[in-house]
């Protein structure tokens, strides 16, 4: 079979460097390959130094929240009581918690709707559909992720939020549930694909070993390939949530923003990310509002973060588990 | 060393062209802010542009805040506010720009509060509104109304529309925690149009597809719609200017653009887009 010649090819090792004479052309090719090797090495370093940069600088613009205070706001103040969030105002309230809720709130919702719709849908790709099928959807999903986030967010203000209104009845036509309906668009693709190729990257023969053992070809998928690519299940799904708690057009055109301290999914939600795209434009430079506004901008980053660490920590875990040695 | 000649030859070339063309022919004005105004403003450049083939006006929005904002730092040449700067934002700009912030009234506004059409009432106090997006009124049978909740629709905090709102009909009390900020008076009036029980706010020459309420001044006093003559009488509460601001007296290109838009036909524009012309101003309504 294809796959496991694949397995095999990652597995050959050569035995020896095979011995040429040391002409001037192979110094030059060994001098073009050390070349080579730092300048890939540098640009890795860039890419990461950027992102280390960027942390940095957002951070530096919320700190004198620590060594200010500027206005009498300090790092306590956005968790402290009122739990409000109103910056325009006569006595400004910078509470962050309903906008780490509602972000929560939203994200939560779109990853149960996208997570079990992009799982089957990947396990009928990967499983079931024969190959002509397989090459017409896949690609046809992850068109869904070119999909610019401002038409889904125009498409689900003009088209969703008034059906999901209508059929459970909820009282504000803009809500947590619309939101992460939409959402849940933005991040299908994202979870279909990763899970799709992990579970495609499962070797045959746990296929014909189950499939010789007499289970049927539902059983084999269900408990067999599925739980075998759980740690690229579980990378996909983190991705997706990443790319969920971060994403701002479609939350600030489809949750109606307004930050409610309620677990309430059928009312209006307001998160982090659409709060700092709303407010960062007109904020006063080196005011207290824009300290507040990097300090949102340095939680996301750090959520995000930790997410990322916390999922490649289970998913290296898994790995190990189910296949004996950490990748 | 050909090489080093064609590279001074070519950045010679390039030096020659930049010069060759004195930049004063082509009059770039920028005008930022108000989204309120931002429809208005594009359609001034539109028009101005067709007039002056010379002239590129650039309109964009994103709230009379960061409209003032860019004025202060220097990335804008006009500045589109739906109100008043404040005192300190004026010291800004005389700050960072080294120059008066100046003040050019360019229109006049009904700042209206729109209902759903299916809505049957036609007329609330300013009390009344106020008490609504206080969040002290939850429902619509409390004045009048059928039992349904309310649902608030209004624009985002970076809105000059918001804080003018906020001063002349919260008494700048907070808005209620379930007020809804949407990006543009484009969305308030599409979500309520859209929402039976919804209620918002916006710029007159927005007010499509849903209905505008008269407003009066207290409990007992009449109804006044949000219409031209009670706007000039000033009988509407919600009645307010609209205006341009510079940093310094305009000059050059922007000083045209100025003139012009105060002018009759750039006044005309005004009433074309569902503003109000100034009272003062050549066109008569």
């Amino acid at each position: 079979m294809k796959r496991e010649a694949i397995v095999r090819d990652n597995l050959y090792v050569p035995a020896k460097r095979p011995r040429v004479n040391a002409s001037n052309g192979l110094k030059w090719r060994r001098v073009m390959d050390r070349v080579a090797e730092k300048l890939i090495l540098f640009f890795a370093l860039i890419a990461i130094s950027i992102i280390f940069l960027i942390f940095v600088y957002i951070a530096r613009e919320a700190f004198p929240l620590i060594t200010q205070s500027p206005e009498g706001i300090s790092l306590s103040s956005p968790f402290t009581a009122p739990f409000v969030w109103q910056p325009v105002s006569g006595v400004p309230k910078y509470n962050v918690v309903p906008l780490i809720l509602g972000t929560f709130k939203v994200t939560l919702i779109a990853m149960l709707i996208a997570t079990p719709l992009a799982l089957l849908a990947a396990l009928y790709t990967a499983e079931f559909a024969p190959p002509s099928l397989r090459e017409w959807i896949k690609p046809t999903i992850e068109l869904l992720a070119g999909i610019p986030s401002v038409v889904i967010g125009f498409f689900v203000l003009i088209v969703i939020a008034s059906w999901v209104q209508s059929v459970f009845g909820f009282e504000f036509r803009l809500n947590a549930v619309t939101a992460g309906i939409g959402l849940s668009l933005a991040i299908i693709p994202v979870i279909y694909t990763i899970t799709e190729d992990a579970l495609t990257a499962v070797p045959n023969h746990y296929r014909e070993a189950s499939l010789a053992l007499g289970a049927s070809k539902a059983q084999t998928a269900m408990r067999v390939i599925l739980p075998a690519a759980s740690p690229g299940i579980g990378a996909a799904m983190i991705l997706g949530f990443g790319r969920a708690i971060g994403e701002t057009m479609i939350v600030l055109m489809v949750s109606g923003n307004a930050a409610m301290l309620t677990l309430d999914p059928a009312v209006p939600v307001r998160t982090l990310a659409a709060t700092i795209a709303a407010e960062l434009g007109e904020v006063v430079f080196g005011s207290g509002h824009y300290r507040i506004l990097f300090f949102l901008g340095t939680l996301l980053f750090l959520i995000t973060s930790a997410l990322n660490w916390a999922g490649d920590r289970v998913n290296r875990r898994l790995r190990s588990r189910l296949f004996g040695s950490p990748a | 060393m050909t090489t080093k000649y064609y590279f001074v030859s070519t950045l010679a070339v390039l030096l020659l062209f930049g010069c060759a063309q004195p930049p004063s022919e082509r009059q770039a004005v920028t005008v930022k802010g108000s989204d309120t105004m931002v429809l208005l403003g594009q359609r001034w450049a539109e028009i101005y542009m067709k007039d002056h083939p010379n002239a590129t006006i650039q309109v964009t929005g994103g709230g009379s805040g960061t409209g003032i904002a860019a004025l202060i730092n220097g990335s804008t040449q006009i500045c589109q506010a739906s109100r008043p700067m404040k005192a300190e934002e004026k010291a800004s700009v005389k700050q960072q720009r080294n120059a008066d912030a100046v003040e050019i009234p360019v229109a006049l506004d009904a700042l209206a509060v729109y209902l759903n059409k299916q809505n049957p009432l036609q007329h609330l106090s300013m009390e009344q509104v106020g008490r609504i997006f206080r969040g002290e009124v939850k429902n619509w049978k409390e004045i009048g109304g059928p039992d349904a909740t309310i649902v608030l629709y209004g624009r985002e905090n970076s809105s000059g529309t918001y804080v003018f709102f906020k001063e002349h009909v919260l008494a700048n009390a907070d808005f209620a925690q379930n007020y809804q900020g949407l990006p543009g008076t484009a969305a308030v009036t599409n979500a309520v149009a859209k929402d039976v029980n919804g209620i918002g706010y916006g710029g007159i020459g927005y007010a499509t597809e849903i209905k505008t309420i008269g407003i009066s001044k207290d409990a007992t006093g009449e109804p006044v719609a949000p219409s031209m003559e009670n706007v000039y009488s000033n009988a509407y509460p919600l009645s307010r200017q609209l205006f341009w601001y510079t940093a310094g007296t305009p000059t050059g290109a922007a000083k045209d653009l100025v003139d012009w838009v105060l002018g009759p036909d750039g006044q005309k524009i005004v009433s074309d887009v569902g503003y109000y012309p100034l009272k003062n101003s050549k066109q008569t309504p």
